[in-house]
């Protein structure tokens, strides 16, 4: 396969590394390799310099003071450091967590686990649009809540939630405020101070840096939030996170944390246009459905129904070009479509009949527009080869039919 | 996950692909599957009223590429059939001629379950 020809469509799966933060990072494999943690000597301070200023970086993006940045090695460490470290250390307050259906597995599967050890979990419902219903979110608060956990940004539909008014409402309520902000760091201003929330998680491989590496954010001051470790060992990262840092890796985050601060909003505005292109040229088709609210999205994402065909069928016939994700999870075991779209109310039927497209930094406007033709030659071909096509264009009402379910 | 060559072959040229008239008295049709499930095969087939053998088969398919490229290949092998060797096609010959995952399986019967329900439907028409 031509590597060079495949269009890169799946940014919010992970973005390539950016080319200068690579530059960053490369002295420290070999010329700076000290462990931070090393205070004899050259080696280690030279190290422990490299990552003071990489988490001034970081801050820096989110507005925040450089001791708030824990690092980790992703979001999916920092969401269970987020939720296990409260749900351990506020224990005495209460054991109550609210969340969505539609957050990433990595949260929905610590709650889980956060049940066994006792925690009663609230799993929120979505609006048809992705949101969350902010009087319900009310509603659920108990006397014995510790926690909400909101994601930013959802990662398959690319749908913002309501932050500021989520904020407010922990707030009013003394509750911490939690946000998986994975695909939302680095791409529109994410300021948890200045909006109320307490913790947040975001990882450098999805803002054009490293894999491996993530942070956690963690208030200092009004609410001052402590974590209970979840990594034992030497006592890193102000005791709430054990283990020899990742110097390369964070040197990275550092970099990509500036680059993002200096270029979001350029590139925004850039690849707004380009989704927006890439939307209008594809819902031309007949019975194609947008997903997710469109005024409160990031800007890179569109994820787009295109009914009576299956996603991954669909995925198949331009994959050899075009690199997407599909809401039909026909590759995995389960065989069970995304429960993102399912949770908004999107019928199983065309929950498998999704296409995530993620455009990002380096995506072209030529790209896209070859993208828009081999997508919609895959769909016009698979509708050819579907019997539900058919019987749609035959005027068969598709809802009357007695499917055998298998 | 990679597809083998022959479930890229039959679904970059499928064969057969299309429908025959379900009102004939000697076409038989199976629609199995469900969209929720992401699967619907719609297999057809004509028989010859004389003989008994399969004259012709065709298909429809929406579905993931081993979907597309089980109900390709069966109709294929129906065609030129007599009902009753038709009815021996089993789906893990379909998995062994396709080479499909273990998480594929499930195409393989689906197009099983189309043969059977498409010479059911002929017989059923013609009182047999």
């Amino acid at each position: 396969m031509n590597q060079r020809k495949l269009i890169y469509l799946d940014n919010n799966a992970t973005t390539p590394c950016d080319p200068r933060v690579v530059d960053a990072m490369l002295p420290y494999f070999f010329e700076k390799h000290g462990n931070a943690a090393s205070r004899s000597h050259q080696f280690g301070w030279e190290a422990e310099d490299a990552v003071d200023y990489a988490r001034e970086q970081v801050a820096k993006l989110l507005n925040v003071e450089d001791k708030e940045i824990i690092f980790t090695s992703g979001a999916t460490e920092s969401n269970n450091l987020a939720l296990k470290g409260v749900f351990e250390m506020y224990a005495k307050k209460g054991n109550h967590i609210i969340t969505v259906e539609t957050e990433h597995k990595a949260i929905l599967d610590t709650c889980g686990h956060l049940e066994k050890q006792g925690a009663e979990i609230t799993y929120l419902k979505v609006k048809e649009d992705g949101l969350v219903d902010l009087a319900e979110l009310e509603a659920a608060i108990k006397p014995n809540t510790i926690l909400i956990s909101v994601m930013w940004a959802n990662n398959e539909t690319g749908v913002i939630q309501p932050m500021q008014e989520i904020a407010k409402l922990c707030e009013k309520h003394g509750v911490l405020f939690h946000s998986d902000a994975t695909q939302a760091v680095g791409k529109i201003p994410t300021h948890p101070r200045e909006l109320g929330v307490h913790l947040m998680s975001f990882t450098a491989h999805k803002m054009y840096g490293p894999k491996g590496v993530g942070a956690l954010y963690v208030s200092r001051k009004n609410p001052r939030v402590k974590v209970t470790a979840q990594m034992d060992g030497g006592g890193h990262e102000r005791g709430m996170r054990s283990g020899t840092l990742n110097v390369p890796g964070i040197v990275g985050f550092g970099k990509a944390a500036e680059i993002a601060r200096e270029e979001m909003h350029q590139d925004a505005e850039r690849l707004s246009k380009l989704r927006n292109h890439l939307e209008a040229e594809l819902t031309k088709m007949e019975e194609t459905k947008v997903n997710g609210n469109v005024n409160s999205r990031m800007p890179h994402v569109s994820n787009i129904s295109f009914k009576h065909v299956e996603g991954e069928g669909l995925m198949m016939t331009f994959n050899q070009n075009i690199a997407v994700s599909s809401g039909s999870a026909c590759t995995s075991a389960s065989l069970e479509p995304s429960y993102v779209l399912v949770g908004m109310g999107l019928g199983d039927d065309l929950a498998h009949s999704s296409i995530r497209f993620s455009l990002g930094r380096f995506t072209t406007e030529e790209e896209v527009n070859q993208a828009i033709e081999l997508v919609r030659n895959g769909v016009n071909h698979m509708r050819e080869l579907s019997p539900i096509w058919e019987m749609y264009k035959d005027g068969v009402d598709l809802s009357k039919i007695e499917w055998t379910a298998h | 996950m990679a597809y083998s060559e022959k479930v890229l072959d039959h679904f970059k040229s499928p064969r057969n692909v299309g429908s025959l008239n379900k009102d004939a008295k000697n076409v038989g049709t199976g629609l199995v599957g469900a969209p929720e499930c992401g699967d619907v095969m719609r297999l057809q087939i004509e028989v010859d009223d004389e003989t008994g053998v399969i004259r012709d088969a065709k298909f429809k398919t929406f579905g993931c590429g081993s979907a597309i490229a089980s109900s390709s290949l069966a109709t294929e092998w129906l065609k030129g059939k007599s009902l009753e060797d038709a009815l021996r096609i089993d789906n893990m010959a379909i998995v062994e001629e396709l080479a499909l995952p273990p998480v594929k399986i499930h195409c393989s019967v689906l197009a099983e379950d189309a043969i059977k329900a498409a010479i059911a439907d002929y017989q059923q028409k013609n009182n047999q």
